[in-house]
């Protein structure tokens, strides 16, 4: 018999299996994920900074409008969708390209929101990944809703629902958190704290003791890991999985990780912290300590390292010539998509375009 | 069911009970709509037939219940939700505005979000602060959704089963000074489906153009205009979108004089919509600068000053006596 506050109260100490030297810790919670799960992570993880470094340099380039990016964060991507079945859902934020790439995306329709050429590239049926969310916290809410239709119908599906430190403090975080509750939702909330929500660092956003505490408030417990030890996460994530998947409700998991490059190439991180800050978590980086493990462990080898480069290469070089490609959105789809049968207004508006467009041409 | 005397409260119900007996996947939920059946009963009876799962109470959070419909929608539900009253719709304003209209454009036609979100709408019941906006314009305003407004029983009940058909978002509102107005309907006859407007009243010397509840108050205008020896024809817009312009422009056509009335603040508003709408299509028609008898642009006022705001026949009569008529 545990007491509500064994239940619902996070871990004392993020839940961490691998320190950033890649020493095990043993956990009486949670075991050491499987060591082929550890090696697959360890390649998704390469691929996953692969990707985010591709983005920078296609920004720079002109081939991207804007890359939030996620270097630093790729355990809590990968973590996130790792944990998965193939039927569950992931619901990602705009910063959270690494996570849809590796539920199966393609790369390039990733990027389509951030390129510009459309809100969403992908089919958000083909591999249960919803539409990238920029409004913060509002896509909490739908994953409740996709779960609670799932268990509706019979299905033992599970929503992965992420976002980030600043989200927690948005009116339908509490809401999502609270609903998933009371409809006793499969939801499993994944908030990765990366310390700053733009310029705004956490303690302007919380004074509780850690993001994890907050789901006490609705009857959901609360875990919290190390956001850059993969294995950890797994774990922690898993554990949450399991529960929602058993119908045992939502949990509420927060990944400790920090964001070490600038919210996006729009923005100066000089001017709202100190470098000094970023020098410790770039030692604390979860490919280095994943690495480190697996080497020790012999489950990883130069060979086998060299051959994870070159896969991870070639996504990055996809990535590059698929996003060098020209585009020419169809104009004619601004009116296409906005109702099932475009209202005479639309068309009228459609029918304008069109003559203006064929004027340009003529 | 043929030819019963119906409030339209009832026929609201019939058509929420019909729709869920029709179809599985529609639920019904929101604040107050289990046990209760709403705060204006409109959903009840809903929970004892069809369970728990079907017919339930939230939370109280309108940004909730819309963003769950959300949700549910995009994983083989048809949700029907109720925000209680017309002004606390405004928490799941940002949900309706950038998901529930977007969702489709967003992802190019490969989510659809086949919802409906009821809300007892405007004036005319003495209710206090916050309980009697007429929020048209916003909805009106946001590309993706469609907004519908009944004023007859009969068309409350086929409205509203359209509406839950329908592929799309819709925002359905219920004037709620008409929920207790009886009729004498056969809910079987078919109806022209959203997106149409209808003559309600024939008239040859002027068209009045209204929706939801100032439908009732310009159909008696023509009432009192026809014994005082002026023929006012009447248009029921049903839908505000989309827009049924044809029916419009012909009926301003063909009397060549109009009036738009509505509940609403006038500035910025569906009316003004209307006026622009139809000066630049039948410009060339009009004996007249089209007449608005609209709301004042003040909040919604406290029920003992209610009556001022709201458009009387008085007015309508009024400005239909200022559209230059040959022999004033």
């Amino acid at each position: 018999m545990t007491t509500v506050e064994e239940h619902l109260l996070p871990s004392a100490e993020p839940v961490r299996l691998l320190d950033e030297h890649g020493v095990r810790h043993v956990h009486p919670r949670y075991p050491m994920p499987a060591a082929d799960v550890l090696v697959d992570g360890y390649a998704q993880l390469v691929t996953g900074r692969r990707i985010n470094d591709q983005a920078g340099a296609l920004v720079r380039q002109g081939r991207l409008a804007v890359y939030p990016s996620s270097h630093g964060q790729e355990a809590c991507q990968l973590a996130a969708t790792m944990v998965l079945a193939e039927d569950d859902w992931l619901f990602p934020t705009y910063r959270d390209t690494v996570s849809i790439v590796s539920r199966g995306v393609d790369p390039v329709e990733t990027l389509t929101l951030l390129r510009g050429d459309w809100h969403s590239g992908y089919d958000p049926y083909a591999h249960k990944v919803a539409p990238q969310a920029t409004p913060l916290a509002t896509q909490l809410i739908h994953a409740v809703g996709v779960a609670h239709a799932a268990r509706l119908k019979g299905e033992d599906t599970v929503v992965m629902a992420l976002c980030g430190d600043g989200a927690t403090s948005e009116g339908d975080f509490h809401e999502a958190v609270n609903f998933a509750a009371v409809f006793k939702a499969p939801v499993v909330f994944f908030i990765q704290n990366n310390e700053y929500a733009i310029s705004v660092p956490l303690a302007r956003q919380t004074v509780a003791p850690s993001l994890a505490h907050k789901g006490i408030g609705y009857g959901v417990p609360g875990e919290r890991a190390d956001g850059n030890d993969l294995a950890g996460l797994l774990a922690v994530l898993g554990e949450a999985v399991r529960r929602a998947r058993a119908g045992e409700g939502p949990q509420l998991v927060e990944a400790h990780t920090y964001r070490v490059q600038a919210h996006t190439n729009a923005d100066d991180a000089a001017r709202y912290r100190d470098e000094a800050e970023v020098k410790p978590w770039l030692e604390r980086d979860p490919i280095k300590r994943l690495d480190a493990y697996l080497t020790a462990e012999g489950l990883l080898d130069d060979q086998r390292k060299q051959e994870v480069a070159e896969a991870a290469g070639r996504v990055a070089e996809e990535l590059r010539v698929g996003l060098m490609a020209d585009v020419s959105p169809d104009p004619a789809e601004l009116f296409r998509h906005l109702y099932a049968t475009p209202t005479p207004q639309l068309r009228e508006q459609a029918a304008f375009l069109q003559d203006e467009l064929d004027r340009e041409e003529a | 069911m043929t030819h019963a005397k119906l409030s339209m409260g009832q026929a609201l119900n019939q058509a929420l009970r019909d729709a869920m007996r029709a179809d599985d996947t529609v639920l019904m939920f929101g604040e107050d709509v289990g046990a209760l059946g709403g705060v204006f009963r409109i959903t009840d009876g809903l929970t004892a037939e069809f369970g728990e799962d079907r017919c339930f109470d939230t939370p109280l959070a309108e940004s909730g219940i819309v963003g769950m419909a959300v949700g549910l929608a995009m994983n083989g539900m048809r949700p029907v939700v109720e925000m209680q009253f017309d002004a606390f719709g405004y928490p799941a304003f940002e949900q309706v505005v950038s998901h529930v209209a977007k969702m489709r454009n967003r992802t190019r036609g490969r989510v659809t979000l086949p919802l409906v979100i009821r809300m007892p709408y405007a004036g005319g019941i003495g209710g206090v602060e916050h309980h009697c906006d007429s929020s048209e314009s916003y909805y009106a305003h946001t590309p993706g959704l469609t907004v519908v407004a009944p004023a007859t029983v009969a068309d409350a009940y086929t409205l509203l089963r359209r509406a839950i058909e329908y592929p799309d978002p819709v925002i359905f509102l219920e004037p709620k000074k008409l929920y207790w107005a009886k009729d004498e309907v056969d809910l079987t006859e078919d109806q022209p489906g959203i997106g149409t407007a209808v003559v309600r009243r024939e008239g040859t010397d002027a068209t009045l153009i209204a929706y939801g509840p100032a439908v009732p108050i310009a159909l008696e205008a023509a009432e009192v205009a026809a014994a005082e020896g002026r023929q006012l024809q009447v248009v029921d817009l049903r839908s505000i979108v989309p827009f049924d312009d044809e029916t419009v422009c012909a009926a301003v056509r063909s009397t060549g004089r109009a009036v738009v009335v509505a509940e609403a603040s006038g500035f910025a508003s569906v009316s003004s919509e209307i006026v622009a709408r139809v000066t630049e299509r039948c410009f060339h028609s009009l004996a007249a600068p089209i007449r608005r008898v609209t709301g004042f642009d003040i909040p919604y006022p406290p029920p003992h000053l209610e009556r001022h705001q709201l458009p009387s026949v008085n007015r309508i009569l009024d400005a239909v006596d200022d559209l230059q008529w040959e022999d004033a």
